[in-house]
């Protein structure tokens, strides 16, 4: 499992999630992010192409991070989900609290 | 710190010691050893290692204190058309029945509190032990 962080041309941060995002790697991934944020980075999204599974912690770390970027007048966006994660999001309703594209591409576009 | 997975003919034991960063290969150490056929691929790659790790999480985080020097026990049944997982700590254990819905708009963004509701969503059957520091997770075939 890793966390890869890219800024794209103009701008926003595509985090790409490899494996899992869980209990105990969770706090790996909202330092990065904040970080970032510190930085000045203001646009995320965050890429499950390549995730496997996300326990309810990374659910709640989303949750947390979507949080204080807005408190900064940022956005975060998710991307990528398979069917399983998909439904994951619906069935916490948390599909209501964020904006998921299909692709990372999509996300980046609609910035 | 390792992990030892027991593999016994319809069973499999692993104790995890408290520390949350242990999950991830917990999890895979005992999903990758399921016999196949049982349950499908899918169903081992997402509804068992996602309940595995949320019951482990828990019993690490609210049972166990995140302390090292004590273990979280993960024994697995086998059978012919079920997997059934039971994860004990030796903590004080816990009331299943007093959790807030996560999905009421108040809950909603609260960073915590959607562990068993997830569990609840992704495997066949959820039992807990009377003390409440054990929770059998049963994932039936087909």
């Amino acid at each position: 499992m890793r966390f890869t962080l890219k800024k794209d041309k103009s701008g926003v941060v595509v985090v790409g999630v490899e494996g899992q995002l869980i209990v105990g790697n969770r706090q790996e991934l909202k330092q990065k992010v904040l970080d970032a944020l510190e930085e000045g980075s203001r646009k995320f999204v965050i890429d499950f192409s390549k995730t496997g599974y996300i326990d309810s912690s990374g659910l709640g770390v989303l949750v947390s991070l979507s949080k204080k970027i807005r408190e900064q007048g940022g956005e975060l966006r998710l991307a990528g989900l398979n069917a399983d994660l998909q439904t994951l999001f619906e069935l916490t309703k948390l599909d209501t609290l964020f904006a998921i594209t299909r692709t990372a591409e999509e996300a980046l576009a609609a910035f | 710190m390792s992990l030892q997975l027991q593999v016994t003919p319809g069973s499999m034991r692993l104790d995890v010691p408290s520390d949350l960063r242990m999950v991830g290969d917990a999890v895979e150490l005992v999903a990758s050893h399921l016999p196949p056929g049982t349950l499908s691929p899918r169903r081992i790659s997402f509804n068992l290692r996602t309940a595995l790790a949320e019951a482990l999480g828990n019993a690490i985080r609210y049972g166990t204190g995140e302390d090292p020097r004590r273990k979280v026990r993960v024994r697995v049944e086998l059978g012919r058309d079920f997997v059934r997982i039971h994860v004990v700590d030796d903590g004080n254990g816990f009331d299943p029945s007093h959790t807030p819905d996560p999905t009421h708009p108040d809950n909603l963004e609260r960073e915590f509190g959607r562990g068993l509701f997830v569990i609840r969503h992704l495997v066949d059957d959820v039992a807990f032990n009377e003390k409440g520091n054990g929770i059998c997770l049963t994932l039936r075939a087909g």
